[in-house]
């Protein structure tokens, strides 16, 4: 699908720990049904931009909106309601919940309030979706790491979020894991859903986002398709230091 | 906690309806157990509707229950109230007192809010003691009510009952299981849209009441009421290693705690009075060696057993 129309926006955001500004006048759209990367080198501020998106963390300045709608003066599960999904960048599921359960937790209280019957059916549909159906009355404990991340990408999409962030979804995979989750994240986009990703992988980066918002030390240094900031002089530079740009 | 099934209310309502029948069985002695059996079983379910899903350990039991023997205290030896209008002033201003307290909290957890509630119970039991000494005048408190053991053990019954219906209905429904989620990961339940505050309010609230209505119809057992007594935190104690021992992890847990450890109490307090706390430490290291996850863990483990046996 064409990406169309700004569904999220972030105008001038800042965000300072104490002294520490960890992200610093940011701004960029994301189109419906558009994916855009956010990458940069670690400690760019790259999570927290995703934080102030989900609301974990407040920005300090400026001002985050979806549709139109301010957002970044909002709780969590008020952002999540209304239609901001995440998932971590260390996988969290409820390890004393099945992992059916753990997906009917995204299915409840998100954007549609499913109940009973229905959620529980939902919350099937959506593991089969990412292909862990049969593992549905599994404990947590007993998954490997890429099915752990399944599960939480599940409970996330059982939200139903009208934009998905995932945050380096695809980090700590091995590489026949890798080849998996990326078809995963490639099925979502052909799905037309909007998403943001942080993430590391350049082969992902390159086949799946439509843009990417390059940042360094918390601030933007470009945007553009995958192709145009890899290339960018600035770009090389932050990854790789002065003496190879 | 698990989401309770009807096949376990049907189990209440039989258990209830034998348990009604105690007083008409048993002697003056066995009765007084019970009441006391009746007055812990009500307070640790209700104490594990709220710490049993969210693993917050509350310490404050003695303060919702001190809180109704004082209001009934009071009412009745000063104003002339009648026990019922008391009884009800109790349950709204335990209420009150818990919603207040969950929101002092909220920002609490670990151990910082186990040390919260317990101090606060402390102080609450302080500043009870200090209005009493020098404005109500008087330091002790008359409770005089045609009330026999039997009534009281009927009342704590009924409220016992009406905790755990309460309880089976919140496992069912869309506040429990937000519980259950908030307990595994509070992060997680606020990023899949729930009002987390929200919820442990309204759980730590319904404690609070369940905590002063208890409180309150016990007060008449005791004819004099002083504010150390029902203030006592050895009580907030008690009904966390009674829930523990039972297991917070089902509804009937604190069941299966409460009767064994309250049997043991008895026996132990009657033939060497100077030792009976002795048995509180005893339990608490049971369960921390033994039974982590109580009787209740113990249970289920057995029955998991024999089902794949079969």
């Amino acid at each position: 699908m064409k990406p169309s129309g700004t569904i999220l926006s972030v105008k001038n955001v800042t965000k300072r720990f104490g002294g520490l500004v960890a992200v610093s006048n940011m701004s960029f759209d994301v189109a419906q049904h558009e994916m855009v990367g956010v990458i940069g080198p670690n400690g760019s501020g790259k999570t927290t931009m995703i934080n102030m998106i989900s609301g974990a963390h407040k920005p300090s300045d400026g001002r985050i909106a979806l549709r139109g709608r301010l957002i970044s003066d909002q709780q969590p599960q008020n952002i999540a309601r209304a239609g901001i999904g995440r998932t971590f960048q260390l996988v969290r599921l409820l390890p004393d919940l099945t992992v059916l359960e753990n997906v009917m937790a995204g299915a409840v209280y998100g954007h549609r309030r499913r109940w009973g019957r229905d959620a529980e059916d939902f919350a099937h549909d959506v593991l089969e979706r990412v292909g862990m159906d049969a593992m549905s009355d599994a404990p947590i404990s007993s998954l490997t790491y890429i099915d752990q991340k399944r599960v939480e990408l599940a409970r996330t999409l059982a939200g139903e979020p009208e934009v998905l962030l995932l945050d380096e979804w695809l980090a700590g995979l091995n590489p026949t894991e890798l080849e998996t989750g990326i078809e995963l994240i490639h099925a979502l986009r052909d799905e037309g859903r909007t998403v943001v990703l942080v993430e590391h992988v350049m082969d992902a980066i390159r086949s799946l986002c439509d843009r990417c918002v390059v940042m360094s030390s918390g601030a933007k240094i470009a945007e553009g398709t995958p192709e145009e900031v890899l290339s960018d002089k600035e770009v090389v530079r932050a990854y790789l230091g002065d003496d190879d740009a | 906690m698990k989401r309770a099934n009807w096949q376990e209310l049907i189990w209440v309502v039989i258990i209830v309806a034998l348990a009604a029948f105690w007083p008409m069985m048993v002697n003056g002695y066995w009765l007084g157990i019970g009441v006391d059996m009746m007055m812990y079983i009500a307070l640790a379910t209700s104490w594990v509707l709220f710490s049993g899903p969210t693993h917050y350990i509350s310490l404050a039991s003695a303060a919702f229950f001190g809180v109704g023997g004082f209001i009934v205290g009071t009412g009745m030896s000063d104003y002339d109230a009648s026990f019922w209008s008391m009884l009800a002033l109790s349950a709204l201003v335990g209420g009150v007192l818990a919603a207040l307290i969950g929101l002092a909290t909220l920002r609490l957890s670990g151990v910082y809010f186990v040390i919260f509630t317990l101090g606060l119970a402390e102080m609450i039991r302080n500043l009870v003691s200090w209005v009493q000494n020098n404005f109500l005048g008087s330091r002790g408190l008359y409770v005089l009510t045609d009330f026999t053991d039997t009534h009281l053990y009927w009342m704590l019954l009924a409220t016992a009952a009406a905790v755990y219906v309460l309880g089976w209905i919140i496992s069912r429904s869309r506040l429990g299981f937000a519980l259950r989620i908030i307990g595994g990961d509070e992060t997680v339940a606020r990023h899949v849209g729930i009002n987390t505050a929200m919820a442990k309010v309204i759980l730590f609230t319904t404690t609070g009441i369940f905590g002063a209505i208890v409180g309150a119809i016990i007060a008449p057992r005791w004819s004099y009421i002083e504010p150390n007594q029902v203030f006592s935190p050895q009580l907030s104690f008690f009904v966390v290693i009674m829930a523990l021992l039972g297991g917070s992890g089902r509804l009937w847990g604190p069941v299966v705690g409460v009767i064994p450890f309250l049997l043991i109490w008895n026996w132990v307090d009657a033939n060497f009075p100077h030792q009976s706390i002795l048995v509180l430490g005893l339990a608490f290291l049971v369960i921390v060696y033994f039974l982590p996850h109580g009787f209740v863990g113990r249970i289920e483990q057995l029955r998991a057993h024999l089902r794949s046996r079969s």
